[in-house]
């Protein structure tokens, strides 16, 4: 059997669990995260990388997981949007998204969550032109993307007060 | 009693879900033993098919294999009539046509098995523009390629120029536009010989589903059940292709006997399923000395594509709109949707109106020019008033205030300040700005008689513990259905919206609430849950177990009481049209629509003459749709709407050969991003319709109707180019703005 056909086994931690997935090398992160960890809150909206509705943080870097084949994720540190809310809890992006219509269809929002997030903790008070651009590989056909810009900037309020 | 929930905002019924990840859309589910599914389609645009080859090194007899003679009924997609096939047979009539359908369990081979199928063909002459079309270059659709043709007759036109002192004349063009719902669509179907058919999907209307199963496999209707699962936008583009994947998902799962899932990936999406017609309008319009219209006569045409589907009632909508919100004596409008060798276009937000409106708002800008009035000043002399007729002699009956409504948007945005500035700052530097803006109307609910033909139900029910369970067929889709019945349910009852249940669409639960689509779900399907409501407190108040006031406890002792006493609560409430309400199908004359939306749309755009890109620098929405049910809510369908509006005006450019998309991927076909839309500002002016839910009237369409001409209107202030199309790319625009300067 060529080597591309043959199964591997990958280690990484996925939301702060250590876990052992078995895939084709080649196989994208995003299948092996929906079809074997059981992870379908990462969406698919085009396999190209384009939408960003597919976007994880992989070792800190957001990452559109329909590009990354799985041996790259072999001891990577994954967040998913299932990693974001803790003990029942909603994060400060998820609060500010569902109190400030950042969350229409929902389909971009797990990926958008995860872009905003990533921004965030790089940049703990984007200006909107950074939040323009922070967010701007993630698309959005529902809300005009100005509810998330507002969604974003209450946020950030929120992780100020909560410091 | 719980504080009034209408008019608050609420925190959206399913948006926990949404911000956690934990929503299930179609592509989420998995059933036991389930394999997949895909679909091989035609290669050319029009043919007959001579064989289907299953090429070598494939294990076939390892496949489900599905062609047109599988089909147990009619081979159809039942819709308006049931002209496309399932699966074409003999002849293919458009490039993504359906042939063969295959399933397995293993994804990666069923790929491989698709590219080694080979439809046979002989390919016949096809057809691809309008004009070709028209001129019957090919006979392509019965007689003469049209597939329905409307007239619309007011006062005399043709005595009518005589009184213009000028006479203006136009031709506009838009484009196809792709609805790029960022799920693509999917479905899951469980069925077999002897047992009922079962599909989940992402889809807008469960009801149209299940009627074209119930034809396509020739089934009691009570064997057919269709639920919809959490769907990542639809925007009219879910409205009627779910319907063909559920039957191919179905007939797949039929002959397997396992349960089969179909996923479409984006280039298959954006290739196979409806888009926006492709329309040409032309204007002739005379005008008296004093700037009053006197006269209108537009000729519109849409390009339908291969099949009837829903294009009669798209080019219905188109027609009606195309008179825009004024008032002129004498109008003619003529239209027609004709046949090409394209997949079907269809449903999209906004439906026939946003063509027909683009092309009057940007001519009405050329013939203010012709006359020498601003275009607000000509707007403001021709504006509809209370007791006026629309072009399809419908007395407005609302208090309509256009003028002010254009007062406030010229205000809001600047207007007439930029008007000033942009005229000095434009003389220098290669940046050019321009400010434009477009007044309109969008009817909600079904056009003419449809709401009564529909005869729509709501449900409501309560339990004994005081939970209110809403029923309908309305599906959320991120529009917001679920959180707006809560809260009409919520203030029927005076009960907080969180004891309000929306139960998930699914056919064998929910009655018929017609289709979600034409801004009809808030105000049609919502006020049948308002009655419904209010009769489930009625009951409880006629039983002498409630009092005039009470809280949620009395409430659910209430409802505890009377279900032991007398059973179940519930109340099922059908659509009762108005009586004054009139409308006549055959002279296309009457009360279109039960309630108008009214709106000025402004845009600032930004030229660089050097790469002719045209940006949208600000952008102000001012509107009146009745009373608003929840403010944000609201302002993301506006928001939303525009931001398709801006793809429509400048992006959203579909490259066609031979009947095909070529540019089927998010990489070339360029919708907004975070950087191309600037802030949005939305204001509502909330005038209370009697017959809506709280006095709301329908929204979700009306966006898309006055944006791309707002900025078409900006970048011809900007540039002096005249724009007669969209979208206008860098590539057209330049050609525009060469003739400008030669």
């Amino acid at each position: 059997m060529p080597e591309a056909l043959r199964r591997i086994r990958v280690q990484c931690v996925i939301n702060g669990k250590g876990v052992s997935l078995e895939a084709y090398p080649m196989a994208r992160l995003l299948d092996v995260l929906r079809e074997e960890a059981g992870l379908t809150g990462t969406k698919e909206g085009c396999g190209e990388g384009e939408c960003g509705a597919c976007s994880i943080e992989m070792d800190g870097v957001l990452v559109n997981s329909c590009l990354v084949p799985v041996l790259q994720a072999e001891g990577a540190v994954i967040r998913t949007i299932e990693g974001m809310a803790g003990a029942g809890q909603l994060s400060a992006v998820q609060q500010a998204f569902l109190a400030h219509g950042g969350a229409q269809c929902g389909i971009c929002t797990p990926g958008m969550i995860l872009a905003a997030v990533n921004l965030l903790s790089r940049n703990a008070q984007p200006t909107e032109s950074e939040i323009r651009e922070g967010l701007s590989g993630n698309l959005c056909r529902c809300t005009g993307y100005t509810k998330i810009f507002e969604s974003v900037m209450e946020a950030c309020r929120l992780l100020e007060v909560g410091k | 009693m719980k504080d009034p929930q209408i008019g608050k905002a609420v925190p959206r019924k399913e948006g926990r879900e949404k911000v956690t990840g934990s929503a299930r859309y179609v592509d989420d589910l998995t059933f036991p033993g389930m394999i997949h599914g895909v679909t091989v389609r035609s290669s050319i645009a029009r043919g007959r098919i001579l064989g289907i080859q299953f090429g070598e090194g494939i294990p076939w007899d390892e496949f489900t294999i599905v062609t047109a003679k599988d089909i147990p009924g009619k081979n159809c997609v039942a819709l308006l009539i049931e002209d496309q096939p399932c699966l074409a047979d003999q002849f293919v009539n458009h490039p993504e046509e359906a042939v063969v359908l295959l399933a397995h369990a293993d994804k990666y081979l069923l790929e491989e098995a698709r590219r080694a199928v080979r439809i046979e063909t002989q390919p016949l002459p096809p057809v691809f523009t309008i004009e070709d079309s028209l001129a019957r270059k090919q006979v392509i659709w019965v007689e003469d390629n049209i597939f329905k043709a409307y007239q619309v007759e007011k006062g005399n036109v043709d005595t009518a120029w005589e009184a213009a002192e000028f006479i203006v004349e136009g031709e506009y063009e838009t484009g196809a536009q792709e609805q790029l719902y960022i799920e693509p669509q999917g479905m899951i179907a469980q069925a077999g010989p002897g047992s009922r058919v079962t599909v989940w999907g992402s889809l807008q209307c469960p009801y149209y589903v299940h009627k074209a199963l119930v034809r396509l496999f020739d089934l009691p209707k009570e064997q057919v059940r269709v639920v919809q699962t959490e769907t990542g936008g639809g925007f009219g583009g879910k409205e009627e292709y779910p319907s063909m994947i559920a039957g191919h998902a179905a007939l797949l799962a039929w002959k397997s006997g396992k349960p089969v899932k179909i996923v479409y990936d984006r280039a298959e999406d954006m290739a196979a399923t409806t888009k926006r017609h492709p329309s040409r309008t032309r204007h002739r319009t005379g005008i008296s000395r004093d700037g009053k219209l006197v006269a209108m006569e537009i000729d519109f045409t849409l390009d339908g594509g291969a099949y009837e589907t829903l294009s009669p009632v798209v080019l219905s909508r188109g027609t009606i709109h195309a008179a825009g919100p004024y008032s002129c004596p004498n109008v003619r409008i003529r239209s027609r949707v004709v046949a090409t060798n394209a997949p079907p276009h269809g449903a999209f937000r906004g439906f026939g109106a946003p063509q027909s409106v683009f092309a009057l708002e940007r001519h009405l800008d050329r013939v203010a020019a012709a006359v020498g009035l601003t275009p607000e000043e000509l707007r403001r002399r021709n504006f509809i008033h209370e007791g006026e007729t629309l072009a399809v002699s419908q007395v407005v009956r609302e208090k309509v205030q256009m003028d002010k409504l254009l007062d406030r948007a010229l205000e809001l945005s600047g207007y007439h300040e930029k008007r000033k500035r942009f005229a000095t700052e434009n003389a220098r530097g290669p940046i050019k700005l321009g400010i434009g803006f477009a007044s309109f109307l969008h009817g909600a609910g079904f056009t003419g008689s449809g709401e009564e033909y529909l005869a729509s139900e709501a449900l409501v029910t309560a339990t004994r513990e005081g939970k209110v369970h809403v029923l309908a067929g309305s599906t959320e889709m991120g529009q917001g259905t679920n959180t707006i019945f809560a809260q009409i349910a919520a203030d029927a009852l005076g009960l907080d919206c969180q004891q309000i249940e929306i139960l998930q669409p699914d056919t064998a639960l929910v009655p018929n609430s017609g289709p979600t689509v034409a801004s009809r779900t808030t105000m049609i399907v919502g006020k049948l849950v308002e009655s419904a409501a209010l009769s489930i407190r009625k009951t409880l108040q006629d039983a002498g177990l409630l009092k005039a006031e009470y809280g949620s406890k009395e409430f659910q002792d209430a409802c505890c009481r009377y279900i032991e006493k007398f059973g179940a609560l519930q109340s099922l409430v059908k659509y009762q049209h108005p009586q004054d309400l009139h409308w006549d199908d055959g002279t296309y004359q009457g009360d279109a629509y039960g309630a108008y939306a009214w709106a000025v749309y402004v845009a600032e755009v930004s030229v660089d003459t050097r790469t002719a890109e045209a940006r949208v620098e600000d952008f102000v929405a001012v509107q009146e749709v009745g009373k608003v049910i929840h403010p944000v809510l609201a302002a993301g369908q506006i928001e939303g709407g525009v931001a398709q509006g801006i793809g429509f005006a400048l992006y959203e450019n579909i490259v066609w050969q031979e009947g095909r998309m070529a540019n089927g991927q998010m990489t070339n076909y360029i919708m907004p991003t975070s950087m191309d839309v600037p802030n949005i500002r939305v204001y509502f002016e909330e005038i209370p319709y009697a017959r809506g839910p709280a006095g709301a009237k329908g929204i979700g369409e009306l966006p898309l109707d006055g944006t791309a001409p707002a900025i078409a209107n900006a970048i011809a202030h900007a540039t002096g180019a005249d724009v007669r199309a969209v979208p206008m790319t860098p590539e057209k625009l330049m050609e525009l703005l060469e003739s400008v300067h030669a």
